[in-house]
């Protein structure tokens, strides 16, 4: 038998988007915090704040420089051009998830 | 087709049709009376024996000619068909020929069988060949059962799917005048374009008949606004899913039930829409729980939440005239609510006294304490319509009077308030909302008024059956740019 006429396999039809996700792996993580700068994100989640201002005085008490960055609502994804100015201006990111 | 027809006659035939086998005598007769005679074979690429066939198992050439039956002598002059004759028929076949004398021996007719391409077994896979789908094919052995296989590979919501099948697909299809590689929408929490035919599938998978499916692609493109804010939804921790809302001409046309358990099962166009939905979140979308989706404890609308409204019995002017829409314009609303919450109100006659009752219902919605945070829509039925429809209260009207109804001071709702630790908190500078805009003078004193809810996102709708004094609420999600707005679109064919 032919493989058009081959009854012995159904076909289906994907229901998927068919993409692979990319897998990327971890930036590398700094040995010290020494002479970094720390950004600290806000997702908007009730008492993140509170948690980030308690880490901004710690961070600060051991002479780091803190940049603050908000998220406009934790339910979207960040805007592209607020991941890029973190990405440049940041050494590393703490982010307050709050949940 | 991608050859021109030879020249002559052309013979199609499969080894597997006894008419067939018994013409091969004749087919001879007419290669050595010089007729040109080129004879394309449908199975067995080496029958017929001696004749030269031409392997057709592919079906192209039976597909181009649109074969019923086999044999099949089709005449060819300048490239075109001329005519054609169909089986085994001395008479057909002299005449067909201009060959007298055709046969000797054979009965003097016998009729033909099916031609390959007609069979059922394989003209799915033709009728996808020949129409350019593009989504990967996923072969299965006969002896593999498809519902597990579909089970396994995680494309269900727990519930079995129909398969999805290039002919069922292909059906879905026909339910739109939009291209199948048109893209619909980016659906998150993936942001993976949705093609027209990925919604198909989904559509099939989801039971949906292809009438349904121009509502499917409307409530796709709505919950995968910005507005919408899909992503969000499907990731929250809270119950809410997208519930949508029908109105217009299709809802009547396809079927939907807007009346008796209008939010409850039974019904396949509310079924299957607000089901295939939630598939393509999920398949195209890669939104499953456990994963992206979050919710602590989710809730029977994530399956499935569509209904249609009851307009032709409304006291009122339909959702989407509200919303802006001309009247008889079919269109979806898409909420981001949890399940309905039943609210009793069997003994008012005055609409003051109902609103009362639904008010208090709505005090519920996240938390009696917790107000400006969600938007909710109130699903009243006809017995309680009738209350309002007698007194002469517009929507608007009981709107607004909804709103002041669950407006609280401060001092009943701060946190802390009446021994209950959750509630509003003031933050400095006063009571703001959930985007940072001071509520009443911004002072937040305990006598500062809180509105539950905004005119804006209060949704009052009519469904029901006829009996039952009782409505319901569909608490929201996180409201605003926080979190979900409503979004209204048509429905297009």
């Amino acid at each position: 038998m032919s493989p058009a006429v081959d009854s012995d396999v159904r076909i289906y039809l994907d229901p998927t988007s068919e993409r692979t996700a990319i897998t990327r792996s971890l930036a590398e993580r700094p040995a010290s915090l020494e002479g970094k700068v720390v950004g600290l994100l806000d997702i908007i989640k009730p008492r993140g704040d509170v948690f980030l201002d308690r880490l901004e005085t710690l961070l600060t008490e051991r002479g780091l420089r803190t940049l603050r960055f908000r998220k406009p609502t934790f339910t979207k994804v960040a805007p592209v051009d607020l991941r890029h100015e973190i990405s440049t201006k940041c050494d590393v990111i703490v982010e307050a998830l709050a949940d | 087709m991608g050859t021109p027809l030879p020249e002559g006659i052309v013979a199609v035939v499969k080894a597997d049709c006894p008419t067939c086998r018994l013409v091969t005598p004749v087919l001879a007769e007419l290669r050595a009376a010089g007729v040109p005679l080129t004879v394309y074979t449908q199975d067995d690429p080496a029958f017929p024996e001696g004749l030269d066939p031409v392997d057709d198992s592919d079906l192209d050439l039976s597909v181009a000619l649109d074969l019923d039956t086999v044999p099949t002598l089709v005449k060819v002059e300048d490239g075109a068909e001329v005519d054609r004759i169909v089986g085994w028929s001395r008479p057909h076949w002299e005449k067909f020929t201009g060959i007298e004398g055709l046969g000797d021996g054979l009965p003097e007719m016998r009729p033909g069988c099916g031609s390959l391409s007609v069979d059922p077994a394989v003209i799915e896979r033709l009728a996808a060949r020949s129409t350019g789908l593009r989504s990967r094919r996923l072969e299965l052995a006969r002896l593999e059962d498809e519902a597990e296989a579909f089970f396994e590979r995680g494309w269900t919501d727990g519930l079995p799917v129909v398969p999805p099948t290039p002919a069922r697909v292909l059906r879905m299809l026909e339910g739109t005048t939009r291209a199948a590689d048109e893209i619909v929408a980016s659906v998150g929490p993936d942001f993976a374009d949705c093609t027209v035919e990925k919604a198909a599938v989904n559509a099939v998978m989801a039971g949906c008949r292809p009438e349904y499916f121009p509502v499917v692609l409307a409530a796709v493109e709505a919950a995968c606004t910005d507005e919408f804010n899909m992503h969000g939804l499907l990731c929250t921790t809270w119950f809410s899913g997208p519930v949508v809302i029908v109105n217009g001409p299709i809802a009547t046309g396809i079927g939907m039930n807007s009346g008796v358990n209008a939010m409850g099962q039974g019904n396949r166009a509310n079924a299957t829409i607000g089901r295939a939905l939630q598939l393509i979140v999920r398949n195209i979308g890669g939104g499953r729980p456990g994963e992206i989706d979050r919710s602590t404890l989710g809730g029977p609308g994530k399956y499935t939440f569509c209904f249609a409204e009851d307009e032709a019995n409304s006291p009122w002017e339909p959702l989407s005239v509200e919303r802006g829409f001309p009247e008889r314009t079919s269109t979806v609303t898409l909420f981001a609510g949890d399940g309905p919450r039943g609210m009793c109100d069997q003994k008012s006659r005055e609409p003051e006294s109902l609103a009362r009752s639904m008010a208090w219902q709505l005090d519920s919605v996240w938390h009696p304490k917790l107000a400006m945070l969600t938007d909710a829509v109130l699903v009243v039925s006809p017995e309680h319509a009738r209350v309002f429809r007698e007194a002469g209260w517009s929507k608007a009207r009981l709107r607004e009077r909804l709103l002041e109804l669950t407006t609280k001071p401060l001092s009943e709702i701060s946190a802390g308030a009446q021994g209950c630790a959750e509630g509003m908190t003031i933050q400095a500078g006063g009571v703001k909302d959930a985007l940072g805009s001071p509520v009443g003078d911004g002072a937040g004193g305990d006598d500062v008024l809180i509105p539950k809810f905004f005119p804006d996102g209060l949704l009052i709708v009519h469904a029901g059956g006829k009996a039952g004094l009782f409505s319901a609420v569909i608490g929201g999600w996180a409201r605003g740019a926080i979190g979900s707005v409503p979004v209204t679109r048509e429905v297009k064919q």
